[in-house]
């Protein structure tokens, strides 16, 4: 009852700072979209960061640690911090340069004058909008998971059926419902103050929720000779291609539709300097708390000295909400709690705001001609999309439930196996509109027969030859890019001296 | 800091990324956290400190007021 009230609160909190954030919208598209270009070093960082860390990083993590062991922070982690870091150097700053300069206002805009294709952004658009949906389910999911594993038993007589916990679909409706209000509050401004607040909730709760739960187990060392020594090690847990065809998945971040609009909102490049830095370390804290308590549960047992904490086929979505659940007080477990429901919608958040971002400008505005809507009819086509992709999601989240960390990862593989796409866009002068078009399909096609063959995620050990399934999208993407632009006309002079200027004048 | 030195470090980090070397080792550093979890910790630090030294050494803004916008807040 105690987590839940906290909980509640703390939703009162983001709704507040919504409705603050309305009081400074400037209402028009501009503002709504990008927030006028104009959120400095402190607010893109932690709204970039707050983004990229959703459930998959805390409840996610901590669920892999348990299955597989300490390794889950090597094959996604620490990659990141590297790539990730990568990824805004080589192509958000670009990116930001580009759409500062051209007034792009969405990835397709960028592909569709780059590459001298309308019809690229209506191929391009299921698809970006396709691999957001498995993104936004691993929010809720993971919120579901972890209400319902805090709050077991504090509703007897009204969800009965849950064993008293607050039901999945009740904290998805709630979680979207939050969301939805403060990002129609204020756009992409409010999301990124929201993630500000956001970031730091869950990074300072994560590491309570460490201490908390090691201090009940009896202290740091105690806790960690109780673990399972078979997951303290990489081997039997993760073979060296796996481990290194992971690599591969941190690169969606140049991908993603979200981070596109993100890196837009960019005050100047300056902005970018604490982000490449911060990212990496602010991964640490994140990361961390959440592995070692994955790792603690494999052993873990209540102050008995015989119950283990998680009782053996418990779903790994539900370590980390049965962990504070039942080794933190009422409130650190309502702190805690908070703080993962803050991961999770500072990227629900972003999200949002980019499908309707993509539908009002990529579809509607692009199909109809800007002249036939008022700025206040475009915000509220977007907020009308982003309320349809929310429900169909939501809808979603009620049938057979995945492991966050699979779809994560199998979300995450999409957006990464088009990476050739855009590294070739920005990089590459040859690249061609059919070396786009091939690049697309042959991306999106190869992710969907793989994505299929694992059961729709449904088989979390799935891989192609002992690789990642995100290798064969990559190589597919990449080769299909380079042969196809190799054989066809390269873009027009015209359009070569717009995306390459700077380079030119380097 | 030139190109070729940022790409070769980065390359460089990606081949220590692959912990080959400590992937039997099961020992716990301070008989708290396994080694090849404080391995990747020092890993994520290096990678934030290679970084730092990209954003002093080789930015490619040379002229940051041209990335300005003016008429912003």
């Amino acid at each position: 009852m105690t987590q839940t009230v906290i909980v509640v609160i703390y939703l009162g909190l983001l709704l507040s700072l919504g409705y603050l954030s309305s009081r400074l919208f400037r209402g028009n598209s501009n503002d709504y979209f990008v927030a006028s270009r104009s959120i400095g070093p402190l607010v893109l960082f932690m709204s970039i960061f707050g983004t990229t860390m959703t459930a998959f990083a805390m409840v996610g993590s901590t669920g892999e640690s348990y299955r597989v062991g300490i390794a889950t922070y090597g094959k996604i982690a620490s990659s990141s911090a590297l790539i990730h870091s990568a990824c805004f150097f080589l192509v958000g700053l670009p990116l930001w340069a580009l759409g500062k300069r051209n007034g792009f206002h969405t990835q397709i805009e960028f592909f569709r004058a780059r590459f001298e294709s309308s019809k690229l952004g209506y191929l391009l658009f299921p698809i970006l909008v396709g691999l957001i949906i498995p993104y936004l389910l691993v929010g809720l999911m993971g919120a579901g998971s972890v209400m319902q594993g805090v709050t077991r038993g504090a509703f007897p007589e009204l969800f009965a059926s849950t064993g008293g916990a607050i039901p999945p679909w009740l904290t998805g409706l709630v979680i979207s419902g939050v969301v939805l209000y403060y990002i129609f509050a204020g756009g992409v401004r409010s999301a990124a103050w929201a993630n500000t607040f956001q970031t730091f909730v869950f990074i300072i709760m994560g590491f309570i929720a460490f201490v908390t739960i090691s201090t009940k187990l009896g202290g740091l060392q105690a806790t960690s000779s109780m673990a399972d020594p078979s997951k303290a090690v990489r081997s039997g847990n993760i073979t060296e291609m796996q481990f290194l065809s992971y690599c591969l998945i941190p690169l969606s971040v140049g991908m993603f539709p979200h981070l596109f609009q993100n890196c837009l909102t960019a005050k100047s490049a300056k902005s970018f300097r604490l982000t490449l830095v911060g990212h990496p370390l602010a991964i640490m804290l994140t990361w961390i708390p959440c592995i070692l308590i994955g790792f603690w549960a494999t052993g873990a047992v209540m102050p008995d000295g015989v119950t283990p904490v998680i009782p053996e086929g418990t779903s790994p979505n539900a370590v980390l909400g049965m962990m504070v659940g039942k080794l933190a007080t009422p409130v650190i477990g309502g702190l805690v709690t908070a703080g993962i429901m803050a991961a999770i919608m500072s990227s629900l958040d972003s999200q949002f705001v980019a499908v309707g971002t993509m539908f009002t400008k990529d579809i509607v505005v692009h199909s109809f001609g800007k002249e036939r809507f008022s700025e206040s009819q475009l915000v509220l086509l977007a907020r009308g999309f982003i309320c349809t992709i929310v429900l169909v999601t939501y809808l979603l989240t009620l049938v057979e439930p995945r492991q966050v960390f699979s779809l994560g990862i199998w979300c995450f593989s999409g957006f990464a196996g088009l990476f050739p796409l855009i590294f070739a866009a920005i990089y590459w002068k040859k690249a061609t509109k059919l070396g786009a078009y091939a690049a697309v399909i042959g991306g999106a096609a190869s992710w969907f027969f793989l994505f299929q063959a694992s059961g729709y995620g449904k088989d979390s050990s799935y891989m192609v030859g002992g690789v990642m399934p995100v290798a064969v999208v990559f190589a597919t993407c990449a080769i299909c890019m380079i042969v196809s632009s190799l054989v066809s006309q390269p873009p027009s002079q015209e359009t070569l001296d717009k995306f390459f200027r700077k380079k030119a004048n380097a | 800091m030139s190109r070729p030195v940022v790409i070769a470090i980065f390359l460089v980090l990606l081949v220590l990324h692959q912990d080959f070397w400590l992937k039997d080792d099961a020992s716990l550093i301070a008989g708290i956290v396994p080694i090849g979890l404080v391995y990747h910790m020092v890993f994520t630090v290096v990678a934030a400190l290679f970084w730092f030294a990209v954003v002093r050494l080789a930015w490619p803004y040379a002229h940051e007021d041209d990335d300005e916008q003016e008429g912003d807040q």
